[in-house]
């Protein structure tokens, strides 16, 4: 395998990361048969509604893309998976608890679990990229340091090594995106959700980045992919067994077999 | 949202430190603010304590005594003396009369004539001492009676005109005490400001960390530790420059008075150097409530 140079999947940190957050595990217990799950949902930023009777089951180590043309509200949806907006109707209720009934600490942990890589990336450019992979564990109040081994192979991983100490704006389109997967997944999040994340890159990028979530899925993180990128789409459909949901008219539709 | 705590303050969260980025402009207004305000407050407390100090010498000065003289031939100081007191004793406001013996009188003369005065010989007026209770006598309504029942009485209340220059000692001391709080919520604002415009110059930031699941007491405290260390060593210089300005200051001479008084005298020199930790708090507790205002509203 090429993810590091190793030739081994070289993703243990973040099991050992998960098996270090009792309170993940316990959650993982009484969460329910669901990740996500949307009833009867809709929302609208004030004007008509841009998202309208939404209802979506996501069971754990499924694996989703979400198209829909530009505008359709593709980034919007993923942000009331993670809580970002609450829904104008409907209930979203993330590993068993609806958002309506969360106060801002809740939704705080709810972000530690969902692994989100941002359409545009967004990252402290004072801290060197090493230090924006390990945001997550900072702000939850772990001490890490460069040193840390766990992290090391998690930017191996990400084949981010020669970048470490470099500052994000340094970053290439494609490195970005990598560094902002390896941000998502620090945590040892339950699910990741992707906005976009081939937007800008090249196709081998685009490849590279599809392998690592792929990857992830098969260590049985949900996965969820928004992107108009139709080829990324077909390029997966080989590798793991993806439905394709289709965001068109404000609903939600399940895409046929015409990809 | 939990409130901070001093310790979780102290004890420093190296993590959380360094996920604000450094900001040039607002940190070297609360060093500015700190380190100025903290200067003037070193003159204001001083000035309290000075006035505090002459109000206490000369109210006690006040409350001792006031003094009759009795200046009459030899042999009427006995009877003379008899009706003063008589008088005195139904004065209102005297707590206290008594006619100074022999000896207590040498003693007063002896550092100008020595021991061997022969006071015994000498015309030496008699004295009288007068204690005035809480209210105080009506020293013009004790020399008209004196006047007319006891001629050879003086009364000698030179101690009364200070009464207004300690009543003024007072205010001034109130002026000082009030300016110490003027500047610390004047500081108070500043650093608040110097906050808020951090806070609202790291919206970006606030959004990133938000999105990595950080809380906002997280967030809030790595702020309010910036600017209350900010404040603290800010508030540290001005001390220092303050107490090296009042060092500075001629020594307090007899003929100076007041103004030569100024400075600081023994253990008063602990008092500014609590003004820093002041400033700490005051910072503290102002950018803990921006903090707090700013995350809702950037909720
Ligand atoms: N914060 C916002 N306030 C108002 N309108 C918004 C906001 N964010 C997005 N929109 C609008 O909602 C629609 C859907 O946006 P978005 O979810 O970003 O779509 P997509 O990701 O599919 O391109 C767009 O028309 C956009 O202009
Ligand atoms: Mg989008």
């Amino acid at each position: 395998m090429w993810i590091g140079g190793g030739g081994k999947v070289l993703f243990p940190p973040c099991a050992a990361i998960a098996s270090a957050v009792p309170i993940l595990q316990k959650d993982k217990a009484v969460a329910g048969a669901y990740v996500i799950e949307l009833d009867n949902l809709a929302y609208s930023y004030g004007g008509g509604e841009l998202l309208s009777d939404i209802s979506l089951r996501l069971t754990p180590g499924s694996f989703h893309f979400l198209t829909g043309p530009s505008g359709a509200g593709k980034t919007t949806f993923l942000k009331l998976c993670y809580g970002a907006l609450v829904p104008t109707a409907g209930h979203a209720v993330l590993f068993g608890k609806d958002v309506r009934q969360m106060d801002r600490d809740e939704i705080a942990e709810i972000r530690r679990r969902v692994g989100v890589v941002h359409q545009d990336c967004q990252f402290l450019d004072h801290l060197s990229v090493a230090e924006n992979i390990a945001l997550p564990l900072m702000v939850s109040g772990r001490d890490v340091s460069a040193e840390d081994q766990n992290l090391k192979e998690l930017i191996a991983w990400c084949g981010l090594t020669h970048r470490a100490e470099a500052r994000p704006p340094e970053l290439s389109g494609g490195e970005r995106q990598r560094a902002a997967l390896a941000r998502a997944v620090i945590m040892s999040p339950d699910i990741i959700l992707a906005d976009e994340p081939t937007g800008n890159v090249d196709w081998e990028m685009s490849e590279r980045l599809l392998s690592l979530l792929v990857e992830l899925n098969r260590m049985g993180k949900t996965v969820m992919i928004a992107t108009h990128d139709l080829g990324l789409i077909r390029a997966a459909k080989t590798r793991v067994q993806a439905r394709v949901l289709r965001i068109a008219k404000r609903r939600l539709q399940l895409a046929g077999a015409d990809l | 949202m939990k409130l901070l705590s001093p310790a979780v303050l102290l004890r420093g969260e190296p993590q959380a430190d360094r996920v604000v980025p450094p900001t040039g402009f607002t940190a070297r207004l609360t060093l500015f603010a700190a380190a100025a305000m903290t200067f003037l407050a070193v003159f204001a407390l001083a000035l309290s304590l000075a006035t505090g100090r002459l109000a206490s010498n000369w109210s006690e000065e006040l409350a001792r005594s006031s003094t009759l003289r009795i200046s009459a031939p030899a042999e009427q100081v006995a009877a003379q003396t008899e009706a003063a007191l008589q008088v005195l004793a139904t004065t209102g406001g005297v707590a206290r009369a008594r006619a100074l013996s022999r000896e207590e009188q040498q003693a007063l003369l002896e550092p100008w004539f020595g021991p061997d005065l022969p006071v015994d010989s000498l015309p030496i007026p008699q004295l009288i001492e007068i204690i005035e209770d809480a209210q105080g006598y009506d020293p013009d309504g004790l020399r008209l009676r004196l006047a007319a029942e006891v001629p050879g009485a003086v009364l000698d209340d030179h101690g009364r005109w200070r009464r207004p220059l300690v009543k003024a000692a007072g205010r001034i001391r109130a002026l000082g005490l009030l300016s110490l709080l003027l500047i610390g919520g004047v500081m108070g604002a500043m650093i608040t400001l110097a906050a808020n415009s951090a806070l609202a110059a790291n919206g970006q930031v606030i959004a990133v960390l938000r999105l990595v699941g950080a809380r906002d007491d997280f967030i809030a405290r790595a702020f309010v530790r910036r600017f209350t260390f900010r404040a603290f060593w800010g508030a540290a210089l001005g001390m220092f420059l303050g107490l090296a300005a009042l060092l500075a200051l001629p020594e307090a001479q007899a003929e100076g008075g007041f103004l030569t008084g100024l400075g600081l005298r023994g253990w008063h020199w602990i008092w500014p150097f609590f003004l820093p930790l002041v400033a700490a708090m005051v910072s503290f507790l102002a950018t803990g409530a921006a903090a707090r205002r700013m995350l809702r509203r950037l909720a």
